[in-house]
Parts: C-alpha cells; structure tokens; sequence
C-alpha cells in the first residue's frame, strides 16, 4: 500500500538557502492568484462606502442619513450610533480611533458614515443625499503649529547618555541645523480591501488584506461588541502592504463586519485609490534639529537631537515609530555624549502609521544630515567622516539607549564596498566633470546601515505556527506570518522542509488564519522570517522528535541512529520513504500535528530609563549613489548604485536580493519625488499617481550592482542564521539624497552644506543650489 | 448602424447591446465576465495594473496595442480584440514566454502590479526588434511596481524572446485576423442603454451632423481624461460621441513642409513622424503619460481639453501650428494660441470641433522643449517651455516661446520674445529676457510647484536654451537624446 517512489537525489527539492521562486510567482503572471477583491463574492453581496469629511476639524452639527437610507440599492447606513460595541480601531488602547466620527471630526478624509448597496455605485451615490453640517474649529496642521500649541498624542520622551551638554560646550566645533523630512504614502497596488461573511451565532468571517490578522480580529470584535472567538480573520496575500495594512485594515474590516452582520449579507469594503490615500496614514513627516559638538578630526563629541513627529489625529503607532527613530538616531555612529528628543504632534490630519523602516529611516537621514555638515564644516570627504564615527570595540560600542553593539560589520561592509564601486576614483572622477560642466554637476554618496531587530515592544516578539502532516506525508503549514509579496510564505516552507528532509512541493503553504494560529504579532519590525521561521521550525521538530522516537520504537534502533535524509528516513538497517514512515506512524496513533512557538531570546527595554536590549541583533548595509543635478531646473537623475548588504546566511538569496533592491527603490522614491502635499485647509491634494509619483522602470538606473554579503553570518542563533531582510535596505536609499547634495555641495567647491529638505524634489533641489550659490558669494 | 458591441474576448466572439456604454472596460472584465486577473491600482490610467492589449486589424494584419481597461469604456472595444492575462496560456496550460521570463527573472513579489505588466510586455514583444533598455522603459513607464525596484522585470523583458507564431487559440495573429474581419471593422455604432446614448459614426461629416444634433455631447477619443470623469468625478455622461471610429480624423500627412494632424490621431501614431522633423518635440512626445495612454490619447484631445498643462499646445504654438475647426459644413482656421481664451474657455462654438492641427515644420528642427515634473516619466508637467528661436550672426531673428503651467491657458511669452527679437543673442539681452519673464507671469502654487519655482524654472529655462543655442558643447540634459550617461552604465550586477 505504500507508494514505490525512488529518491535519486541526496539533496531535497527546496531547502533552505536555495534560489526558489515566490511560491505564487506561477500564479502571479497569469493572475490566477487570489486577492480579496478576486474572490467570488456570496450572493448579495454588499459594497460599503464611506462617507469622507470635508473639514479637518469641527462640530458635527447635523448628520441627517434617512434619504440615503432610502435610496436604489441601499441595504443599511452606518453611523457611529449604529456601533453596538465600542467606536473605536486603535491599535494600543488608546481609545482615540473611532470608526466612524461621532461628534467632532479631526481630519479632512475621516469617514462620517458608511453606506452599504447593491452596487458600489448605488452606495456612492446614496452618499450624496446625507446631509452633514460641520462646524468648524481650529485646525492644527503643520508640526510647527503643534509644537507651539503643544499639541501632543503622547508625552515627548528623550534618551540620553554621557553628558552632551558640556561636551558641547567644552567641543572644539560645534554646529547646529535643522531638516524636514517628509511623510511616503504606501501606494500598494492594491489598496485596502476586507469581505465579511457573516456566520451563525452573530460570527462573522473577514477576509482581509492585513499584516495583521489578530489585531483586525480584537477590533473587529470590539466595535460589534463581541468576544474575538466570534471573528476569524483570514489573509492568503497582500498586494502589498509596506506597514500600510497593519493597523490600517481594521477600520474597513469593521465597517464590512458590521454591516454583513446587520445586514445578513456578505459586505466588502475596498477603498478605491483616491479614498486609500485620503483615508489611511502614512509615514510619519519630521522635523528635526540638531546640536552637534565635535573635534577637527570629525569625530562627534556631543551631540543633541531633538524631532518632531507628525502624527495625525491619533496616537496609532506613532509611540513606538517614533521611539524607532530615536533608536536609529546613531545609524553606525557612536556617540559619546547625546541627547535625543522626540515630540510627537497632534495634527488634525490622518493618523500617521507604520511604514517600512518605522521611524528607523527619519531617524538615520538626520544622523547622515549630521555627519555632512561636520564633513563639510572641516572640508572632508563625508565618507572619511562616517569612517571615523563608526562603533568600533569596547568603548566606542555602547548606543544611546545603553546597549552594547556586539555585531558591528559596518567598518567591512564600507570598506569592501567602497573598493569595489571603486568610491575614491569615482569621487575624483567627478570632480574633474563638474570642473568643467557648467550646468550639470555630479555628486556621489556612500551611506551605511545599521538597524536594530525586534519589535521595541518587547511582548511582541513572539510567533507560532501550525502544522499538519497528513497519513500521504504531504504537509500543512500554517503560521501567523502574513505575505505580502515579501517571501515569507516560501522562507518558512523552505525552513520545514528542511526540517522534514522533505522536497518543498510537499508543503502546502495556506492562508493566515486567526483560528488556526491565534494571538499572532502583526508582519512587521523585518520580522516575520525570523519568528515564524522558529516557529515552524518548533513544530517540524516536534513532530519529527515524535516520528524518530516511534522509528526508533518500530525498528528497534536507538533515536540517534534514526536520521532523514532526502525524501527518506532511515532507521539502523532500514530505510523506508518520509511518506511510509508517517503512514506507519499513523497506524501506530502517532500525532501528526504539532503548533510550534517562539519568542525572541535575550531581549528587555526599561523605556522609563531608555536603556536596556531593545534588539536582538542588528542587520547592516551600505551603498554607494552617483547621481547628476540640473542646477537650473532642480531635476536629478540616479546614474549608478552600488549595494552591498548583510543578510546573514540567506534562507533564500534570490527572494532578499528583492527585497534589497526593491527597498532601495522605495526608499529612493519617500527621499526624491514622492511628495505629499496638502493645502492650508488641511485637505491632501497628492492622493493618487496621477499626483504623486514613486518610482517608474526608467529611474532605476542602468548601472545598479546588489551583492548580499558574502561573509553575512548572524552572531545570534536566528533561523539558520540568517537575517532579517525587510526594512534595513530602504534605508540604503539614504546615499540618494546625499548624492544630490554633493552634488549641490560642488557648486562650493565642497565646503558649503546643501540646506536640502526631503524629498528632494525638482524644486527643493533648486532652491538648495540657489541657497548655495547666493551664500558662497557671500564668503 | 449597428446597436450592438461586437468584439473578441480572447478568441470568442461577444455581442453586447444592454450594457452602460461607460461601463469600463475593466469593470466589464471583473464583474461580467468573471475575469479576475487584471487589477484595479488606481482607476486613473496611471499605475497600469489593468493594463489589457488590444488586437486590431491594420492593413489586413494583426496590430496590437497595450491600454489601460480602467479608463476604456466598453464600446470602444467595438471590431477588436481584447486580449487579457487569461489569455496568454498555451491550449496545452503551458504559460507563455513572457510569463515563464517574469518567473524565472523573479519578476514578480506581491503580484498584484504583475499581470498589468506582462500585458505590456507581451505588447512589445509584439512589436518585435532588440530589446534595449530604452524601449524596455518606454514601454513599462506605465506600470507602476511599488515591490521589486523594476530590476527583475528589466531582466525578464530582456530575456523574454521574440514573440512566436502560435496556431489556434487568442494568439493566433492569422485567425484572429481574419475573426475581426468577420465581425467587421469598427464600424458605426448608435447604442441606447441604462439612460445613456453612444455614438459611433464613422465620418465626419457624419460627427458634423451628430454634434448639430447634440451639441452638448461629450466627445471622447482616447478616453485618458473622459475616463477619469466616469470613474473619478462619478460622473454620468450623455450622450458620448466616440471619435475612434472616423479614420478621416486618423490621418497624418506631410505636404509642402506641413504637418497635419487629424484630431484623431494618438500621441504614439505620431511620435515617429514628429520626432523625425523636431527631435525634442519627440522626446516630450515620449514623455507624455505612459505608453497605454499614449497609445489611447489623442493630440487632438491634448488640444481640445483646453488644459493649462496640457503638454502639446505651448510646442505646438511655438512652432506657429494652426487649428482647424468644424461645425456644420462649415470650417475655420485659426492660430492655435487663440483657441485658448481663458481657463476652462476656449474658441469653440457649440456643435464646434477641432478637426486638425497644422504645423509648419520648417523650424521645427530647431524647437527646445522642457518639461518640468517631479518624476521624468509619466508625469503631469509642473513647468513646460517651448523656444522656437533663430539666430543669425548671433543675433535673434525671431522668438517664439510659449510654457505650459505658468499661467491658466497655455501662454505666449510676447514681453520675453519682445526683449530678445532683433538683439544681439548675448548675457545682456538674456538677463532683460529673464526679467520680461518676471513681468509678464503670475503662475500659481499648487501641489506640483510652487509659484516661485515655476517662475524661477521658467527664468532658468531660457538660460539653458541660451546655452544650448550658443554653446553647443555644454552639457544641459539628463534625460533624452544627448542626454548625460555614464560608462559605467553597464546594466550592474545582482548577486
């Protein structure tokens, strides 16, 4: 009865650290993949709109629905009285999230009320005959307004270590600026999206496109006033997510849960582009200025950093995002003496949120800002500056935030990259051009990266999985990973089967499910590989610990003479198929199915005291930009990139080569022509690509070289070793803007600091270079 | 006339009468006909994850085209084929060579942007040639990957082969061919459905008498900004009169050192031709939208529009080009610069169209166009300026300049032209030429610029065409023909 398969390979089909495809890149390309918006609707489904206010804050006077109630098509209005449990989506039990607004608005885009119809157009157009009166207040747009009016969703909070403030008295140079970085919409493809089914008992089934299952379960659960085992939550893939789904799904998942649930019927609510944009937060603008203390060597002596954070009407996640930045105010730079702290602004704008790199990436432009005006203060290459800056060894390897770096490779990977992108010929190169270029100037960057892994919120760190073997020996994989195009799913199918010695068409990767793996953190801080990976891998183990013992049993061997080798167990003398074994196994009332749980060792932070082991472990990279600027019209073009990137012992190198460039791009686009505009009514103009503008093919340029580090090994005992991928080489993208501003820098022959805020769109890059030119006739 | 649609779905024939003829195509692929595969990124034509081709008969043969389904009504499709995602697979299920590129090559994370771009792909595999970096970006500027960083797809469209000859099924060129054939070219179309009446005549004398009759009806070519009234503003439209099917209003001809162009020509029917007489007329050509909108939108419509940034008008105007309008029987030639009186207003009667543009094109070689965005491919310009300049023994002969985006019309620069006519062409006379500039434009701020920068820009920009014009040898463009590269610009490695 059992299947004669022979097994000619000694390695199996699809372990870890081989080049494997996306799991779904099949069934991208000739669209068979599923996304919510694809799925066969049930019968009589609804389609749920929001209606948006049109005044950044004010009263609601009067919100008088009962037309739209009557109009072709409707099956019910929602407003916030319609709510039978809680009004509100926060991620963190701050309360101040409302699903729909009652009584006050506090931002332009916030929905008033939801009307679910037949048609989306029918539920469009029932929005219309509401009527809304909204009287307004004051407005607090800009950080600046905030931080006058201290208007604040949390208490400013400062890290400090050594004694700044007489370092920077006592320090030979001393500098201070200020930079304004902005805000990145997410701009995944596909756009927010959930379909609520309801069940019996009041249940309801939402599949929704999140990172965040659980999290969308709590609050769904929350505003239909019931408990969360009456909500599954169910994700097979994201278009996309970025950090745009983790706390941003719930409110549209809410909104469809309670109408499915008031209607009987299944409701879907996807956000159209316009209503995402307007509707869901991004990343977090800032504002920061910095103090900085230093010796004619470069070398940082002291050194106070004090942001501010835009972060919308609601706290969201802007406490941690924003801590995340202050935690990557060091980038790779020691600093001996420092203070860093940061404001975070209530605006009566959307809820900023979590976007790739969560804080880290604002918080490293502002160290990089840094380390340019001392280079160009004391007439040094900026390179030379970041070398002398770096951790290095006992003494100079402790960070703000009291944690001993103990990974530091960002002196190898500058070194190795700075040879090969050939960074000292280049420079000189370059110089020789601008000489002699009278409108074109070229200028080039190398930037590092060191970013911390782990969620800063230290309970977050822990995943588990699920996994069945069935009596053929194929395999179930389940876990609360979700994917979003990043590869996770193919990574820890590759981790069990390894594991299992089984070939990976054997493992049927399934959809993130708030009833098979429960309580899950969201897919974010990098992490999913690194948690779910252990995970899964506990639960392999377990249940492979159980198929040795009952081999040893069955064949009468010792467990250590039990061993799996492609596709085979072989137990003493005998060796049978992984297939056989379990069949045996099942006869012998074996359990075949174990849930696997992992948390991240070593890790505590005391955010009282700022100081403790917030990260497990770092993950590191640099690159070297070359860009050319217009110094008439501000347009700059990316000529050449060059990466180098430290991702451990890659569980699959082709899948985070992807994810490097990728990040690399994305990053380039938050720092160069993606512009978030909005007018002095508080309303966002820029909220669709016809306005605001990320990548396209032609602005990768021709020459860009990724490497994956070769001599990459975590230090800690991460899942085969390898590292987190996901976030880390946005922030690569930082050589960008410091390539245009070398580039502007030339105009001064190199000692006048670019004044460039981000991004660094035509018009600021002009206004930097006019800057320039009307400061270096003045000296 | 014909009351119904008929076209080819893949390689079935469909014929459908009771439908909203602005119903979008994309709309119509996903709820009527069930097929999932082409997205919805943006409803706007700009992120290209609908991206859909279309076949159409040209001289007998096959000729196909990638559009964005977002923004196409369902009746134009009339006496084509539309070809989507689901098409593409062998009748063995094997995928085909664009597909099996972009797996091999990784091409795809998230997936969701993926089978808009095999759809482009599989377009310009259709066109056939070497696949140079150049033509790979032309023809994906338009779909936009927010996962890969585009690396991978470059790869796969490099490595994803000629287009092969394939028998039976929705590539079959021949059969195809001779289906559309069968079911009749794009053929006068009257459709009454859901309150909304569509037009399709095929003459224009036939337009001529549908707009006396209809004088307020919504003319539609390439669909690239009428779409976005279905599907951004809500709107709903009646009656539409598509222009598509008039192939008089396609015709481009060049006689006595003229270029005419019929309101219905697209921007990528006329690229080549107008790139071979004004080069940088060509470039903002290829600048315009993406290659799906550029193969849908009308320079006609790019004109008609009466937008302030709109980017054919100010080159057009500064190469002296002429309107030709239509009403009735009766026609009328007017400059170009006056038919755009104030924003939103133009010199059109009601029943009125443009018919034809006519472009001198013996300055066209020495036209310099700019164009301002934040992004250089598929983006709405922030600042365009437009120098039509002649200068003999370093002395200005003649000047026109017109910009886009500097005022609520496309605008003549007469006080800058004024300042540089006659005059020697030197610093001196630019920096007076700069100040006319300062006196005669009040632009605005918006999202794209702000209204200092565009009068800065447009300062700068007449620097940088007296630079070009007096000193050949400088270096003044990052994009384009003769724009900066580097020797290192060796494709890179990814390992």
């Amino acid at each position: 009865m059992f299947e004669a398969q022979t097994f000619t390979s000694a390695r199996i089909q699809g372990g870890v650290r081989e080049k494997l495809p996306h799991d779904s890149g099949a069934k991208h390309v000739t669209g068979e993949a599923f996304y919510i918006d694809d799925i066969v609707e049930p019968l009589g489904c609804l389609h749920v709109v929001a209606a948006k206010s049109t005044i950044a804050h004010g009263r609601i006077i009067k919100l008088n629905v009962s037309q739209a109630r009557e109009a072709p098509g409707v099956a019910c209005v929602l407003t916030a009285t319609d709510i039978p449990g809680q009004n509100d989506v926060s991620p963190t039990g701050t309360n101040d999230d409302p699903c729909l607004a009652d009584g006050v608005v506090h931002f332009q885009g916030q929905p008033l009320f939801a009307v679910a119809a037949e048609t989306i157009e029918q539920a469009r157009a029932a929005i219309g005959l509401a009527e809304v009166e909204i009287e307004p207040l004051d407005a607090i747009l800009t950080i600046e307004d905030a931080l006058a009016k201290k208007s604040f969703v949390l208490d400013p909070h400062t890290m400090r270590r050594g004694e700044p403030d007489s370092a920077l008295e006592t320090a030979p140079k001393r500098l201070k600026g200020r930079i304004e970085i902005g805000g990145q919409d997410h701009f995944y493809l596909e756009g927010q999206v959930s379909l609520a089914i309801p069940g019996e008992d009041g249940d309801v089934l939402v599949h929704c496109s999140t990172q965040h299952p659980s999290e969308v379960q709590h609050n769904v659960a929350k505003v239909l006033g019931r408990p969360d085992n009456a909500v599954t939550v169910e994700v097979r893939r994201m278009g996309g997510g970025f950090g745009g789904k983790e706390t941003q799904a719930s409110q549209w998942a809410a909104l469809a849960a309670l109408a499915a649930v008031k209607t009987g019927r299944a409701a879907k609510m996807r956000l159209d582009r316009d209503d995402d944009m307007i509707m869901t937060g991004k990343r977090h603008d800032f504002l920061a200025d910095y103090d900085v203390g230093f010796g004619e060597d470069g070398v940082i002596q002291g050194l106070a950093i004090d942001m501010a954070a835009r972060c919308g009407f609601s706290a969201d996640l802007s406490g941690a995002i924003v801590d995340r930045a202050m935690f990557h105010a060091d980038n790779c730079y020691y600093l001996d003496n420092v203070e860093i702290t940061a404001h975070r602004c209530r605006t009566n704008t959307v809820s900023n949120t979590a976007f790739r790199g969560f804080g880290g990436p604002q918080g490293m432009v502002v160290i990089e800002r840094v380390i340019e005006a001392i280079a160009r203060a004391l007439g040094l290459d900026p390179l030379e500056v970041r070398r002398r800056n770096l951790y290095g060894g006992p003494g100079r390897d402790v960070t703000p935030y009291h944690m001993t770096v103990e990974d530091n490779v960002a002196d190898q990977l500058i070194d190795e990259l700075s040879a090969s992108a050939r960074y000292v010929e280049r420079r000189a190169e370059i110089e020789t051009f601008n000489a002699k270029s009278l409108i074109l100037k070229r200028g080039i960057a190398l930037t590092p990266v060191k970013f911390g892994i782990s969620f800063t919120t230290t309970f977050l760190n822990q995943a588990g999985a699920l996994i069945h073997v069935y009596t053929d020996g194929s395999v179930h994989l389940n876990h609360g990973g979700t994917e979003m195009g990043q590869g996770l799913f193919i990574k820890v199918a590759q981790v069990v089967a390894e594991e299992f010695q089984i070939d990976l068409d054997r493992i049927k990767i399934s959809a993130t499910n708030t009833g098979k793996v429960p309580n899950t953190s969201a897919t974010a801080a990098s992490s999913g590989s690194d948690m779910n990976g252990m995970a899964a891998l506990a639960a392999a183990r377990t249940i492979r610990e159980r198929l040795v013992a009952f081999a040893a049993r069955r064949f009468g061997v010792a467990e250590s003479d039990v061993t799996f080798r492609a596709n085979r167990v072989r137990a003493g003398d005998h060796e049978l198929s992984f297939a056989e074994l379990v069949k045996l196994a099942y006869l012998d009332r074996v359990q075949l199915s174990a849930t696997g749980f992992y948390r991240t060792p070593k890790i505590q932070y005391d955010r009282e005291t700022a100081s403790g082991r917030p990260f497990y472990y770092f993950a590191y990279g640099a690159a070297v930009t070359e860009v050319a600027i217009d110094t008439l019209t501000g347009e700059s073009k990316v000529l050449a990139v060059d990466i180098l990137h430290d991702v451990g012992k890659s569980l699959n190198p082709v899948i985070d080569l992807g994810q490097v460039e990728g990040g690399f791009i994305q990053g380039m686009g938050w720092l160069t022509t993606e512009e978030l505009f909005w007018n002095n009514e508080g309303r966002l103009a820029t909220h669709a690509p016809s306005t605001y503008k990320i990548p396209t093919c032609g602005d990768r340029p021709e020459h860009f070289t990724v490497t994956l580090w070769e001599r990459g090994e975590n230090v800690e005992e991460t899942i085969h070793r390898s590292k987190a991928v996901g976030e880390p080489p946005l922030m690569l993208a930082i050589s960008v803007p410091h390539a245009i501003s070398d580039a502007i820098s030339s105009l001064s022959g190199g000692r006048l600091l670019a004044n460039l805020d981000m991004p660094a769109t035509p018009e600021r890059v002009l206004a930097a270079v006019e800057d320039t030119r009307a400061r270096e006739s003045t000296t | 006339m014909r009351d119904e649609i008929r076209f080819l779905l893949g390689d079935e024939e469909r014929r459908i009468s009771d439908i909203d003829p602005t119903m979008t195509v994309l709309n119509y692929l996903r709820r009527e006909e069930r097929l999932t595969g082409t997205k919805e990124g943006c409803a706007e034509g700009d992120c290209g994850a609908c991206t859909v081709v279309l076949g159409e008969l040209s001289d007998g043969a096959m000729r196909y085209r990638a559009v964005n389904a977002c923004i196409q009504f369902l009746p134009t499709l009339n006496g084509k084929q539309l070809l989507t995602v689901e098409h593409l697979k062998a009748a063995d299920g094997a995928p085909h060579p664009v597909q099996t590129a972009m797996v091999e090559a990784h091409g795809s994370q998230c997936g969701f942007c993926t089978p808009g771009f095999v759809m482009s792909m599989v377009a310009l595999q259709a066109e056939g040639g070497a696949m140079d970096r150049g033509r790979i970006d032309d023809a994906l500027a338009g779909n936009l990957c927010r996962c890969t960083g585009y690396g991978p797809i470059i790869e796969a469209a490099r490595k994803m082969g000629p287009s092969q000859a394939l028998k039976g099924g929705p590539l079959d060129r021949d059969s195809i061919a001779e289906r559309l054939a069968a079911i009749g070219p794009d053929g006068a179309l009257a459709l009454v459905s859901d309150g909304t009446r569509y037009f399709a005549p095929t003459s224009i004398d036939d337009l001529s008498q549908l707009l006396g009759d209809y004088p307020e009806a919504c003319l539609l070519a390439g669909a690239t900004d009428v779409g976005l009234w279905v599907t951004k503003q809500h709107r709903r439209l009646d009656p539409v009169i598509y222009l598509g099917a008039i192939d008089d209003l396609k015709r481009l001809t060049i006689t006595n050192g003229e270029l005419e162009i019929g309101a219905g020509v697209t921007y990528e029917d006329a690229l080549e031709a107008i790139a071979e007489h004004a080069p940088d007329l060509g470039e903002l050509i290829r600048r315009i939208g993406s290659r799906q909108i550029r193969n849908a939108g009308t320079i006609g419509g790019n004109i008609a529009n009466g937008s302030p940034i709109g980017d054919m008008p100010p080159a057009l105007i500064a190469l002296d080009a002429r309107l030709v309008l239509r009403r009735g029987e009766n026609s009328r030639e007017i400059p170009l610069e006056d038919f755009f009186i104030a924003y939103g207003k133009q010199d059109l009667e009601p029943g009125e169209f443009v018919e034809k543009v006519r472009v001198p094109l013996s300055q066209a070689g020495r036209l310099r166009c700019y164009k301002i965005s934040k992004r250089f491919d598929q983006d709405i310009t922030a600042v365009l300026g437009a120098f039509n300049l002649s200068v003999t023994n370093g002395r200005l002969q003649s000047a026109r300049i017109c910009f886009g985006g500097m005022a609520a019309t496309p605008k003549r620069a007469r006080a800058c032209e004024a300042a540089l006519i006659g005059k020697p062409w030197n610093e001196i006379t630019l920096a007076a030429a700069r100040d006319a500039l300062t006196e005669e434009f009040q632009p605005i701020s918006d999202m794209r610029a702000s209204a200092d920068y565009r009068l800065s820009v447009a300062r700068n920009l007449l620097t940088k065409a007296f630079i070009e014009t007096t000193q050949a040898e400088t270096q003044t463009r990052l994009i384009g023909p003769g724009a900066l590269a580097l020797d290192s610009a060796d494709g890179g490695t990814r390992v």
